[in-house]
């Protein structure tokens, strides 16, 4: 799991919010499968299209403000997103995605320097993304051990299976 | 060196002597709330294999995005809740009809107390920093850790102290100082902090209007927000739970505190007039005077914001004898059920429903773009809430701004954003 390799299919801008992202009015589905269907609905459903599996979504800061939504996350990750690399992230977004088993990246630099295209290895523990077309490396914040140990299990709910033997 | 109130909370609740900040530690869990995305946790839960929650009196699900039920789906939802609450044996279960929304049920209801660790699958649980706990919003799967576990790792939050002097101008609120706080950090200012609100003006708030400013300090990324534990508050909470809170306990940071940032605002200097979000932003904030050639169709009154009995006291206030303007609907959602009450009691429902007013079910009301106010293209919405978010109330090509209770009912009657002195003449501040 420490390094990850994709192709960049979309690249957004700052301040992309969760109603953005999974718009509130799809909040009473409940089945995290049927969630993709209704990413970035409202404004970017293009988007739907354009993420191939394994593929990576650039963003520039604070992605993923505003509500604590975990649609938002899973429509994402199912969608088949590889991760998600951005300047920065709000918080429960972030925390959602490392508990549903989707790499989250911060790098600022990254998230300037990456066209949609690239081809790209993303090393989350040790904090670098190589860009395999320009061959420009990147520095990222490396992530905690306790957010490397939950992706590597898959997420929180197969971690908590194996930790409590359930 | 000493420490903030953040960090004494997580040292006690993860059973250290001190912890700093970027360190992370594992926190046992005083309460936990969830809304209707209980439904979501349920499952992440039963995903998980345990059989029983932790502790079923530490969890509090309050029904309150889409009451009552607006669909089959969500009919179906609020349905599985009630069986897995009765399952569970949880009793602080608020159905359609007994809560409001979350965030004003805690607090009226006196579940939350100065020192908790409190996690909610609600962005907005920053409010209950205003009755000092560490209150942050989690996510529904781990909350499912959570109700498995009962507990949960943080990494310790820097704090940002900010503090306000000065006297509010008339007209000025909560709200106001709020959104003009954000509008200078950011809608990423305070990532991952922790945010202390200290000073005269806040001391002189009440407690209501001070879960304005921890409610609102989400909106510029913070992970906890606090206001002080004082008198007030404490007088706030004996009035709900019959008990003292012992002063022998320390809910305030310590002199020698470690503050990543400390920020003065002087509230009569910066903030003369009221202020007003703009699309779509929180922080593209301005003075409400640059901005009234705007023409409304829906004002909103209501939200875990601004939905409490303060606010529909001073927006029947400010209406009077008035009407809603032709052009505009006024939609009026009290927070809670006993806001609701209270606001009848007191004639404010009575005189809001005689200007025109459509008074909504206590709950989220409009605000999340589910139901009872969804806005169409090219509609314009001044509203009580807390996001302007692009869709974020009905079609992706109508517009919200944000803005006081005054600021609300003001534009209300003018039929676009005014200024509440301009229409209230010899209404007092």
């Amino acid at each position: 799991m420490s390094a990850i390799r994709g192709k960049v299919a979309v690249k957004l801008g700052d301040h992309i919010d969760t109603d953005l992202i999974y718009p509130g009015r799809f909040l009473n589905i409940t089945d995290r499968d049927k969630t993709p269907q209704h990413l970035f609905e409202l404004a970017y459903p293009e988007i739907r299209g354009q993420l191939g599996a394994g593929d990576f979504l650039v963003a520039g800061r604070n992605f993923g403000c505003g509500s604590s939504r975990e649609q938002a996350t899973s429509a994402i990750k199912l969608a088949g997103c590889g991760a998600v690399i951005a300047a920065s992230f709000a918080r429960i977004f972030f925390r959602n995605s490392i508990n549903l088993g989707l790499p989250v990246v911060v790098s600022p630099r990254a998230a300037a320097g990456l066209q949609p295209g690239d081809e790209v290895v993303v090393d989350l523990a040790a904090g670098r993304i190589l860009n395999l077309r320009t061959e420009e490396s990147y520095p990222a914040t490396p992530l905690d051990q306790q957010a490397v140990e939950l992706l590597e299990a898959g997420g929180l709910i197969p971690y908590l299976k194996r930790k409590h033997g359930y | 060196m000493g420490m903030t109130l953040a960090e004494k909370i997580l040292a006690r609740a993860s059973g250290r002597e001190t912890v700093a900040p970027d360190q992370i530690v594992t926190a046992s869990i005083d309460l936990a709330m969830s809304h209707e995305n209980a439904d979501l946790v349920r499952k992440s839960f039963r995903e998980i294999g345990a059989a029983r929650v932790w502790d079923p009196d530490r969890i509090v699900i309050i029904l309150d995005h889409r009451v009552p039920a607006e669909s089959e789906i969500t009919a179906a939802t609020h349905k599985a809740i009630r069986e897995f609450v009765e399952a569970q044996h949880i009793r602080h279960f608020y159905d359609v009809g007994r809560g409001g929304i979350c965030h004003q049920v805690l607090a009226e209801r006196g579940h939350v107390l100065p020192g908790m660790v409190v996690v909610g699958t609600d962005s907005h649980t920053t409010t209950h920093g205003a009755f000092g706990a560490f209150a942050t919003g989690i996510g529904a799967t781990e909350m499912a850790g959570v109700w498995t576990e009962g507990s949960l790792w943080f990494k310790v939050p820097a704090t940002i102290r900010i503090e306000v002097n000065g006297d509010l101008a008339p007209w000025v609120s909560a709200k106001d100082l709020i959104l003009y706080i954000i509008g200078e950090l950011g809608a990423d200012g305070a990532d991952y902090r922790a945010v202390e609100f200290d000073g005269p003006v806040i001391a002189d708030l009440t407690v209501a209007s001070r879960m304005v400013l921890t409610n609102l300090a989400m909106e510029m990324g913070a992970k906890v927000a606090f206001t002080p534990v004082d008198g007030a508050l404490l007088e706030y909470l004996y009035e709900r739970t019959g008990s003292e809170i012992p002063l022998s306990l320390s809910f305030e940071s310590d002199p020698d505190a470690d503050y990543e940032r400390v920020i003065f605002v002087d509230a009569g200097d910066s903030i003369p007039e009221p202020v007003v979000a703009c699309p779509h932003s929180v922080d593209r904030v301005r003075p409400v005077s640059d901005l009234e050639d705007v023409r409304v169709n829906q004002a909103v009154l209501g939200s875990c914001t601004n939905g409490r009995l303060e606010d529909l006291e001073l927006a029947a206030r400010v209406i009077g004898s008035r009407k809603v303007h032709p052009r505009t609907r006024l939609l009026v959602v009290p927070a809670s059920q006993q806001v609701y009450l209270d606001a009848i009691r007191l004639g404010y429902i009575q005189r809001l429903v005689a200007a025109g007013a459509m008074v909504n079910p206590p709950g989220c009301g409009p605000c999340v773009g589910v139901h009872q106010g969804i806005l169409a293209a090219g509609e314009v919405c001044i509203s009580s809430t807390n996001r302007n978010f692009i869709g974020r109330m009905g079609s992706k090509d109508s517009q919200v701004y944000l803005a006081s209770p005054a600021v609300v009912a003001a534009s209300a009657v003018a039929g676009h954003i005014a200024h509440p002195g301009d229409i209230g003449k010899g209404v007092a501040a």
